[in-house]
């Protein structure tokens, strides 16, 4: 493990990878990252793989939207296969939601995404399996759709490293040294670094982290679980979504179904335990929206940790009072979609000093004042 | 002549030996990597191959390899059989 480092970012998913990565891209390649266990063990080796445009906050939207073109892309730039497809995501309206969803859809037309409101009978055209009794409608976007995770994360990893970054695996932070508001070296079970910039990308532990040089992060871990069942001929284009359930599901590339239910119930905490609870409110949820996925075998369930923020959204940039100590976290269960874009954002604030695209708003700051949200919180 | 490993996701022996040399040197990476012990038997058939060749490619013991954590189900069960149970 090198002794000194231009930068050093702590954790090995998709924001640490992908940060690297975009780094060494803009000819900064003296970068450590150092991660605890193993690049993707984190929740970017445990999530979805959705990617999603529809949301309903500006800023959510625009790094959704430039992520999905960076994803189309990215096989090429990484020169693996990162099995992305644009089936879609179908969000499912119910009586209720509907005004909501057509505001919705409007702001993001606003800012120009092809989402559109369609009729329970257009869903199903979508969908052919799916029961439309209870549901009002639903709103559709083609270019949302999933990739693989695992690739997109060893995507970055190995092609950072073949551009010069180090990555050290089994290697944990366990501090971070600061004098006069100054960043001097990062301390772990492996040794020391000097380096007088850090990147916190430790997911659901930034808040560790961030602690250790005093600063406070309102990030909250939250589980999250998710099955996936055993593989079967190509029965669905989009993901299926619905905020009122929480539940969200999608057919990966090689057959299985893969999907979760968010728990309102959910405690805080870093349990990442799998449950009979979720089982039974996943298998109740799904086959009650599309019966026929009743005789499908689930393989296994696993969980993960949600990084959530007050407003979910991320925070983002640079922290008041450590100097060149960047925080790139709290992605609110909706990290991986918009990794491309927010890993190239912070790479561009470390050498250019200033992103393309302003990041101000994602900022630690904003918690100090009045707090308006993301409402749309789903895989 | 290579020999198959993981007989639900085709992975041979030398897909193993590749991982390894890429320096996906744990099961934990090489599963997510190349998915295998992640197909219908969840790895009973194939993970203690695996290890085996991880540990003499490495020359770490058996147990330090060791395999990655199963995940329940232990069985695989029809969704219908959770969604009708009561809570
Ligand atoms: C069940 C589930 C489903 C999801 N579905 C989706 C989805 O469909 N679409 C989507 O966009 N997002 C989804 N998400 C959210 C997404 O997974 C995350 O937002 C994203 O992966 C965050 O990536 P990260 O790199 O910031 O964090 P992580 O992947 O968690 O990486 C952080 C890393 O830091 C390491 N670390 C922690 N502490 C230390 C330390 N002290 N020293 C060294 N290393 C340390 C950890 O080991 C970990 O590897 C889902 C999440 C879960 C749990
Ligand atoms: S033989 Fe490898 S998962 Fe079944």
């Amino acid at each position: 493990m090198r002794e000194e480092a231009d930068v050093v970012v702590i954790g090995g998913g998709v924001t640490g990878c992908g940060i690297a990565y975009n780094l060494a891209k803009k000819g900064l390649t003296d970068v450590i990252v150092l991660e605890r266990q193993v690049p993707c063990v984190g929740a970017s080796g445990r999530c979805g793989g959705g990617i999603r445009q529809q949301f309903t906050t500006d800023a959510n939207i625009t790094l959704a939207m430039e992520s999905v073109r960076l994803f189309e892309q990215l096989s090429v730039e990484l020169d693996t296969d990162i099995e992305y497809e644009q089936g879609g995501y179908l969000i499912i309206a119910y009586e209720d939601e509907v005004d909501q969803f057509k505001r919705n859809v409007r702001l993001q037309n606003s800012l120009g995404l092809e989402s559109r409101f369609i009729t329970p009978e257009e869903a199903r055209e979508i969908v052919p399996l799916l029961n439309i009794d209870p549901i009002a409608g639903a709103t559709f976007c083609q270019t949302d759709g999933h990739a693989n995770p695992f690739r997109v994360v060893h995507g970055y990893a190995r092609k950072a490293q073949k551009m010069g970054v180090e990555i050290s695996k089994f290697t944990a932070v366990t501090g971070i040294v600061v004098e006069d508001g100054q960043i001097r070296a990062v301390k772990t079970d492996k040794g020391t670094i000097k380096t007088n910039t850090v990147v916190n990308a430790a997911g659901a532990y930034s808040r560790d982290i961030a602690s250790m040089v005093g600063v406070s992060l309102p990030n909250k871990p939250y589980r999250h679980e998710i099955l996936v069942t055993e593989p079967v001929e190509h029965v669905l284009d989009p993901m299926v979504i619905s905020f009122k359930t929480g539940v969200y599901f999608s057919q990966q590339k090689h057959g299985p179904i893969i999907g979760g239910i968010g728990d309102p119930e959910e405690p805080s905490s870093y349990n990442i335990s799998a449950s009979l609870r979720f089982m039974k409110r996943m298998a109740r949820t799904v086959v009650e929206l599309v019966p026929a996925f009743g005789h499908l075998n689930v393989l296994r369930q696993w969980a993960g940790l949600y990084d959530v923020t007050p407003d979910a959204q991320p925070v983002l940039g640079w922290t008041e009072g450590v100097d060149q100590f960047c925080q790139a976290n709290g992605y609110s269960g909706h990290g991986f979609m918009i990794a491309p874009k927010v890993t190239e954002l912070i790479a561009e604030l470390i050498v250019d000093g200033k992103p393309s695209m302003p990041i101000d708003d994602l900022n630690l700051k904003r918690f100090e004042g009045e707090i308006t949200g993301e409402a749309y919180v789903v895989g | 002549m290579t020999e198959i490993v993981c007989r639900c996701e085709d992975i041979t022996e030398e897909d193993i030996l590749d991982a390894i040399d890429q320096g996906y040197t744990t099961l934990e990476e090489i599963k997510r990597v190349l998915r295998c012990g992640m197909g219908p038997c969840q790895g009973r058939t194939c993970i203690p191959l695996i290890t085996r060749i991880v540990a003499r490619k490495t020359g770490k013991s058996l147990a330090e390899v060791s395999r990655p954590t199963t995940r329940p189900p232990l069985q695989p069960l029809p969704l219908s059989v959770f969604a009708g149970e009561e809570e």
